[in-house]
């Protein structure tokens, strides 16, 4: 079936997403945390009266404000994207996606743009006290927002509170407490959010650094980094938390993802972790998605351990998954084959539903629907002919999640280190400590990209999670168009990276003595 | 409450609500009429900084209402959202490219070493004024005068023609309602000015801009209306949902609607009156009050043509009954429901928004507040 797509089409159009999502996820995650670093820094200010805390929340403030802009600018895209580029994905799950993104511009961007107004020009005209509800306003604002949109993400991965009318052709909301707190949502925005925080603090942290190496604004920088570092310390021992509560969550929705992010061909009790590994470019099994591993360096047990709290539990790998297989918790999961043959059957009686209808022939209307109903679980799988072609590409999704992990590690150690050192007031000595916090920033990029690719990557081929392929989502238009966008989309959000880059390096350079123009 | 009401009563009470939102989109798209004056009415450096800084800190509530706009369309409607936003693909990344650069462009341009220069971002602001409210306007004019799509039994949607939406400027209909929305966002933009500058050449030459753009609004307006009054629409029959063209059409919806008619003709004198007082008073700047609160009376009244008394408020013209229509493009009624719920937060909304506004703008912009602004666009 899968021949009957323009496979071009789909792969343009997902380029363009992944590029677009990308760009917005550069200024997001540093949006969600600084809002509340500002916050907490506007609150020290206001209880002791210190205009030196003043001075610190106004400078971090104005890099606030530059990174907002661009994030703006990237976000509105990917609302309408869903329309432009996956019509049918629109229409398919509409009833229930388009409500989160409603609810989103009704309750968190409108307090966002309102209380961002107050904090940037209120200084002079407010109390104190109002300025600084603004202030964590805008931090709330903006990470309500994105508990919205990642709400309807959460929903996408694990598709609960909804049922499929056959009348409409799409599937309706049933429960809307089902989908709002759905435990997918909920750890995908605890974790989204969490590392968001690390993201921030990392940040602060490593241009306070700078500062310390250029030994410039010395007080400036230490006060910076001890809000930071403990703020980081909290939020990435969540982030680690959290991230593991997902993953527990993944081994039961998501079990060809799960595998994918371990590299786990063939399950076993007991299983191991892959501390590290390195992914061959040859694959036995012929399937480009499938290299095998030329290195790896296993933890014996502690696999099923993270993903049952259970040394001994059963992991599925990815051809248990292919063939079949009865999970931990005694769910029986049907070969990929048998989910083929019942999402044929689906996709089937469907269109003789809908044929029946016109007809007015009552009968075989009812016989569909009954078909239907049995095997809609599988709907998408009736899409494919190769149970293979549900495998998505391991390697990069096991690299991206090892990757990810990793730093997240590393990020716990630097902001103890960065404690420890503030403590022993020898944080200005330790220059090869500065150093590697300026180097931290682009990792802490690298780690949050990372985790979106993982969770991105490694639920291909699905948009919705069994029901609905990625190349079934796309609208109905010509490639050349996608092609056109993608590249316009390339240009001009580079072309204002460039000028956000500098302007923020210009800023930091300027220092928190210069008025903020 | 809204669980007992009928599916049909939600899908009004939805367009109502999207109708609302969209009219106050076009109110707030002073900012980009204001846009394209900066260089007409600021003679300056200073005196232009002082016109964006006085966009500047209200652009975000309209582009934060547009992106509101489209969230509540694909929540209320989600198959006008599917098949426009898909089909119409030209149209709508024309729009959001237009959007796209605003955004960055007001914390941009005077930062220093912006890369592109301040000029860049000067002309990102002026094509998002004069590009964006013409296709906006564009835009909706398809919902009188027809777009070219298909919808099959599983509603998914199609384009008939290559052309992504572009075709729609090939209807002098639709373009004069481009221009209208582009003209009136020049007339508010210069209202808003008089508004809330306090600076006499600027005030005067916004006052003159009346004149100047309130002329071809009028004529691109009344052009607008009256043919619209004249044209066939596209009606539904109740029973059986079929769609067919009727002459008359909008006529009889009005006719049929008497409220929408008071609302549409309060609405036109109120921008009038708006207009006329600020232009022949000495020193009058409320006119943004009335120009803005008629404008959206009109833009209020003209959905509502649009989508009630048995109207599709999408039609085809590739395919008369893939037109979409209130009762079939709209999400079900737990959806529906369930968003009226979320609806009953928007007074509380606006409520606070009134209350932090009126919170920092207790006096109007002048060049001694920007020299001592440590915040400046
Ligand atoms: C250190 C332990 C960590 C673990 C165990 C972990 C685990 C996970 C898992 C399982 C996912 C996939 C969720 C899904 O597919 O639905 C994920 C996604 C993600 N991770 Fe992590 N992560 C960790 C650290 C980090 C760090 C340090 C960052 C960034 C600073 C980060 C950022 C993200 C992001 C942005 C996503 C995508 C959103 C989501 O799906 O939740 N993670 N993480």
């Amino acid at each position: 079936m899968i021949e009957n797509f323009d496979m071009s089409l789909v792969d343009w159009s997902r380029a363009q997403f992944a590029l677009t999502a990308m760009y917005h996820w550069i200024f997001v995650p540093l949006t969600l945390g600084l809002a509340f670093i500002i916050a907490i820094m506007e609150t020290i200010y206001v209880k002791t009266g210190n205009p030196e805390w003043k001075k610190i929340t106004k400078f971090w403030m104005t890099l606030f404000g530059i990174n907002f802009a661009i994030g703006v600018a990237t976000g509105i895209i990917l609302e309408f994207e869903f329309g432009t580029n996956w019509s049918n994905y629109s229409w398919f799950v509409g009833d229930i996606f388009g409500a989160p993104l409603a609810v989103e511009g009704i309750m968190a961007f409108f307090m966002e743009s309102t209380f961002i107004a107050v904090m940037f020009f209120g200084w002079n005209k407010v109390s104190k006290k109002f300025h600084l509800i603004s202030t964590w306003l805008v931090a709330v604002g903006s990470n309500l927002s994105a508990l919205w949109i990642l709400v309807a993400n959460g929903w996408m991965q694990n598709p609960v509170g909804m049922k499929f009318n056959p009348d409409t052709a799409r599937n309706e909301m049933v429960n809307f407490w089902d989908v709002l707190f759905s435990p997918t949502a909920i750890n995908k925005f605890l974790h989204t959010i969490s590392s968001a925080y690390t993201l921030a603090a990392v940040f602060v942290i490593g241009v306070s650094a700078w500062y310390l190496l250029k030994k410039l604004n010395v007080t400036f920088a230490k006060k910076s980094i001890v809000v930071a570092a403990v703020f980081g310390l909290i939020t990435s021992l969540f982030t680690v938390m959290t991230g593991d509560n997902s993953a527990r969550e993944i081994v039961r929705d998501q079990p060809m993802k799960f595998a994918a992010m371990e590299g786990l061909y063939d399950g076993s009790k007991g299983a191991g972790l892959v501390a590290l590994g390195v992914m061959s470019s040859t694959s036995e099994s012929g399937n480009d998605n499938m290299m095998d591993f030329s290195f790896k360096l296993e933890i014996p047990n502690l696999l099923s351990y993270m993903a049952y709290m259970d040394g001994d539990a059963f992991v599925a790998g990815v051809n248990d998954v292919i063939n079949g297989y009865t999970d931990n918790d005694g769910v029986v999961h049907p070969p990929v084959a048998t989910k083929i043959e019942m999402g044929r059957k689906a996709i089937h009686a469907l269109k003789n539903y809908k044929q029946a209808q016109k007809d007015k022939n009552d009968a075989l209307a009812q016989t569909s629907l009954k078909e239907l109903n049995e095997n809609f679980k599988y709907f998408g799988y009736g899409y494919f002919d190769d149970p293979y072609n549900t495998v998505p590409p391991i390697s990069i999704t096991f690299y991206s999640f090892h990757i990810m992990v990793g730093l997240g590690m590393w990020f716990l150690l630097l902001f103890t280190l960065a404690l420890l050192f503030v403590y022993k007031e020898s944080i200005v000595s330790k220059k090869w400590f500065l150093r590697s916090a300026i180097w931290s920033i682009p990792l802490a990029y690298v780690a949050s990209q990372s985790g979106w690719i993982v969770a991105e990557m490694g639920r291909q081929p699905w948009v919705i999670q069994d029901l609905m392929p990625t190349l079934t989502a796309v609208s109905n238009i010509d490639t050349k168009s996608v092609q056109i966008t993608f590249f316009l989309f390339l240009i001009v959000f580079t072309g204002l990276l460039i000028a956000e880059i500098k302007i923020m390096l210009k800023q930091i350079k300027l220092g928190p003595n210069h008025g903020g123009h | 409450m809204f669980e007992n009401l009928s599916h049909l009563a939600l899908q009004q009470y939805w367009w109502v609500i999207d109708s609302l939102l969209g009219s106050i989109l076009v109110f707030l798209m002073f900012v980009q009429g204001g846009q394209t004056l900066i260089y007409r009415l600021g003679k300056s450096d200073e005196e232009r900084t002082l016109l964006i800084n006085a966009l500047g800190r209200k652009w975000e509530f309209t582009f934060t209402t547009l992106v509101t706009f489209g969230g509540a369309m694909f929540a209320s409607f989600p198959l006008f959202y599917s098949t426009s936003f898909g089909g119409a693909y030209w149209v709508w990344m024309a729009i959001l490219f237009c959007f796209i650069i605003q955004a960055v462009a007001y914390e941009f341009r005077s930062k220093p070493s912006n890369v592109w220069g301040a000029k860049t971002f000067e002309v990102f602001l002026f094509i998002n004024g004069l590009l964006g409210t013409i296709l906006i306007g564009t835009a909706v004019g398809t919902f009188f005068n027809g777009a070219e799509f298909t919808v099959n039994e599983l509603n998914q949607s199609k384009w008939a023609n290559p052309y992504g939406g572009l075709e729609a400027v090939l209807n002098l209909h639709n373009v004069a309602l481009g221009l209208t929305v582009f003209f009136l966002a020049r007339l508010l933009g210069s209202l808003y000015f008089m508004n809330s500058i306090e600076h006499d050449a600027i005030f005067n030459r916004s006052k003159k801009q009346l004149l100047y753009c309130g002329i071809p609004f009028l004529v691109v307006f009344l052009f607008f209306a009256i043919r619209l009054l004249f044209m066939d629409g596209f009606a539904v029959d109740a029973e059986t949902g079929t769609v067919s063209m009727e002459a008359y059409k909008y006529l009889h919806n009005f006719l049929a609607m008497p409220l929408v008619l008071i609302l549409f003709l309060a609405g036109v004198v109120l921008v009038l009156f708006g207009l006329i007082k600020s232009y022949l008073a000495e020193k009058y700047t409320k006119g943004i009050w009335f120009t803005g609160g008629g404008t959206i009376l009109v833009v209020f009244a003209l959905f509502l043509l649009a989508g009630f008394n048995h109207t599709a408020f999408y039609p085809s013209n590739a395919d008369l009954q893939s037109s979409l229509t209130i009762q079939n493009a709209s999400s079900s009624h737990y959806t529906l429901t369930a968003m009226s719920y979320v609806s009953l937060m928007v007074p509380f909304v606006i409520a606070y928004i009134v209350w932090a506004w009126r919170a920092i703008n207790n006096k109007k912009l002048d060049l001694e507040e920007l020299r001592n602004e440590d915040h400046l666009y």
